[in-house]
């Protein structure tokens, strides 16, 4: 009965397998959760197109015709006018803290100057660090403008003399004037790195030792769950600080990538995102009962982190509860800080918000995973 | 000891102590007082609740119901200060396998913030006879050896109490003399150890025993008293063809239990009585010589097992 290949051997080998995949309920749950999740993505929230960029506008000057170009701006859906500001600095501010991604300046005399047919200029500054966000706005820019000064125009005594285009639009690409990706990817790449194998390593820190049985030993002992996740989550630090310092380097050298802002506030910023993503992994480590579940739910974890974090896709295209999740992830917070201090020159006082973001998610995440730490064996 | 003294007088002390699982009492209604420094025997079949109990003891698990104090500490509030004073050595390897022996001692003996580790581990690798394998990985030691070395990392701090779940399964006559030598000689010291097993040659070992059965404890008495607990009485035979009297024996009334030793049935019965009017028309068939023993611990441990069984169907 030992014939050379008996279905019924496989019948019995796949019965074996759907038994234990039944009783793995998180590796089910994972198996339909994250192909749901990958639709949800990319169908709903990812857009490559993204429209209703927040937009500052710095009025010199008003009247009819500016308020019908920024009127013409939020009709485009490129832009969305979230903002006044008064004077250079607070439009730079803007920018760096990626509150807007562009600066709309209506110079003194705008109008004046348009009725005379002088030609004024309007200027649009614009966040050029992540090129795929910008471009689209910064190419109809100069269009929207023109049709939304015609109307006032017609009729008019100097209606023939008119310049063409009557208004000059200026366009200054901040950043990255050269749109370069790599610029913008590689500073990006960086949170994504970081992400990936520091959730990964500490993930299974707790479940290994519950698979090779050496947690009943560990948990007789009166280490303090504190303790165990210092211990098991400090030798992660410098392997997060050694594949930063490669990163860089590497930026530097091959992508010639800037560095252009304060080193101290850099420095902080990574060492606060390292801390976050281990305490994420150790979380996760408390929650799998084995390695397989635990590297799920850092996959499960790591998906979102790619494309909802503004690395991939522009986070300001995001559809509203998208942008929501994306501002709980670490790694939303830490690419803005990178992209403002490696490419915007930012220092410290610029990324005082993403940087408390960053540290609110390691409070929560440390405590639940101390509370998650099971003590007994039960 | 400040340890033994803080405790008043037993090491530990539980009473009604409960766990389930699923809706199954795996620990039902357990007390037991284990006075300090005595070496403490658990036995009994398996899955009766001997490992669910001692993680029980030590914090390891959280009990449904009852209370308790292990060296004064009670056992629901303040397992950290338990863990800092037992030395816990589990039924399965337990230890890192990815280590090296010296390693995990060393491991255990910082976990436990022993003063001076390098010292401690260095002493225990020669107390238990590891300075040998000092350097071999854990994971590579023999069956026999691993034991050694988890007895050697349980007791590394310098316990005052010692959990032994089954520490000389599968292991080779010699090898559990030697270790028996070790728990004889911590005792001495003042350590108190709870211990359980299969072996009757370990069981006589012990100060102390306790009979489980579904969770449910059925003697617990000084080792020298347990045969007697049951109240058996016990005849020895020896000669031809066992095998064909043990069938003629077998199921007369009066008879509880036939059960081969070797090259000798031993015959047992609750009622002395019965049982000498039972075996009578066999005493003088001439081919047997028959003799009226005292009961043994092991005549006593298979007459228990086998009412527990029958308790269960
Ligand atoms: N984590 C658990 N979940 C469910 N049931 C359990 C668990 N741990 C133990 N049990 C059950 O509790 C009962 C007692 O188990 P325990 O390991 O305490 O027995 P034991 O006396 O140590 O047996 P052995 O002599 O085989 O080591 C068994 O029926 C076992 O199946
Ligand atoms: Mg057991």
């Amino acid at each position: 009965m030992n014939g050379p290949f008996s279905l019924a051997r496989v019948a019995a080998i796949l019965r074996k397998e759907f038994t234990q995949m039944r009783r793995d309920r998180l590796t089910f749950a994972m198996m339909i959760g994250i192909p749901m999740m990958q639709l949800m993505l990319f169908g709903y929230a990812i857009n490559t197109d993204p429209r209703h960029l927040p937009t500052a506008v710095e009025l010199r000057d008003d009247g009819p015709a500016t308020r019908a170009i920024l009127y013409a701006l939020e009709n485009s859906d490129f832009f969305a006018v979230t903002d006044q500001v008064t004077h250079g600095g607070e439009a730079r501010d803007a920018i760096v803290r990626a509150e807007a991604q562009f600066v709309v300046t209506v110079p003194e005399n705008f109008e004046r100057d348009l009725m005379r047919g002088t030609r004024p200029q309007l200027l649009l500054d614009a966040d050029a660090t992540d090129p795929v966000a910008s471009s689209a706005a910064t190419g109809a820019f100069a269009q929207i403008v023109a049709s939304a000064v015609a109307p006032l125009l017609e009729g008019t005594a100097l209606e023939g003399d008119l310049p063409d285009p009557a208004v000059e639009t200026v366009i200054h690409r901040r950043y990255n004037p050269a749109g370069r990706t790599a610029v913008n990817v590689v500073p990006g790449l960086l949170g994504i790195i970081l992400t990936m194998t520091m959730t990964l390593m500490t993930s299974i820190a707790l479940t290994r030792e519950i698979e090779r049985g050496t947690l009943e030993t560990l948990l007789a002992t009166p280490a303090r769950p504190a303790e165990v996740m210092a211990g098991k989550i400090a030798p992660f630090v410098m392997v997060g600080l050694v594949q930063t310092a490669l990163m860089l380097g590497l930026a530097h050298l091959l992508f010639r990538v800037p560095f252009t802002g304060g080193s101290l506030a850099f420095g902080l910023s990574v060492g606060l995102f390292i801390l976050v993503n281990l305490s994420i992994g150790f979380l996760f480590s408390t929650l799998a009962r084995n390695q397989m579940q635990a590297m799920q739910l850092t996959f499960f974890f790591f998906l979102p982190s790619v494309l909802l974090s503004g690395f991939v896709f522009p986070f300001a295209g995001m559809p509203a509860w998208a942008q929501v999740i994306g501002q709980g992830l670490p790694n939303t917070h830490f690419i803005r800080i990178v992209r403002a201090v490696m490419l915007k020159a930012a220092d410290l006082p610029d990324i005082v918000q993403p940087l408390l973001s960053l540290a609110a998610i390691l409070v929560v995440v440390a405590t639940l995973a101390v509370l998650r730490y099971r003590r007994t064996l039960d | 000891m400040n340890g033994a003294a803080a405790s008043a007088g037993a090491a530990i002390e539980v009473e009604g102590l409960t766990k389930r699982f699923g809706g199954r009492a795996v620990v039902d209604d357990f007390s037991i007082r284990v006075p300090p420094g005595t070496i403490f025997g658990f036995l009994g079949p398996n899955g009766s609740g001997k490992t669910t109990t001692i993680r029980l003891i030590c914090g390891l698990l959280r009990a449904d119901g009852g209370r308790g104090t292990c060296l004064g500490h009670d056992i629901m509030t303040e397992s950290a200060r338990i863990k800092a004073r037992i030395g816990y050595m589990t039924q399965a390897f337990s230890l890192y396998a990815d280590l090296t022996v010296r390693e995990n001692l060393d491991f255990m003996a910082r976990l436990h913030r022993v003063p001076r580790p390098r010292e401690a581990v260095e002493r225990a690798l020669a107390l238990h006879d590891l300075k040998g394998r000092a350097n071999q990985l854990a994971g590579e030691l023999s069956g026999g050896w691993k034991q050694h070395l988890a007895l050697a990392a349980a007791a590394i701090h310098e316990p005052d109490l010692l959990l032994l779940d089954e520490p000389t399964a599968g292991i080779d006559p010699k090898t559990r003399r030697d270790f028996w030598d070790h728990i004889r000689e911590l005792a001495d010291n003042g350590v108190t150890v709870l211990v359980s097993t299969h072996y009757m040659d370990e069981a006589v070992q012990c100060d102390r025993i306790a009979f489980i059965a579904w969770g449910k404890k059925l003697i617990d008495a000084p080792t020298g008293e347990v045969a007697a607990r049951v109240g058996l009485t016990t005849w020895r035979v020896e000669g031809d063809d066992l095998h064909a009297l043990q069938r003629d024996l077998s199921g007369r009334p009066g008879i509880d239990q036939i059960a081969r030793f070797g090259d000798s049935l031993r015959v047992s019965g609750r009622d002395a009585g019965a049982l000498a009017a039972a075996i009578a028309p066999l005493r003088d068939d001439g081919r047997h010589r028959w003799r009226q023993v005292e009961t043994g611990l092991e005549d006593a441990f298979i007459f228990l097992m086998a009412g527990v069984e029958d308790n269960f169907r």
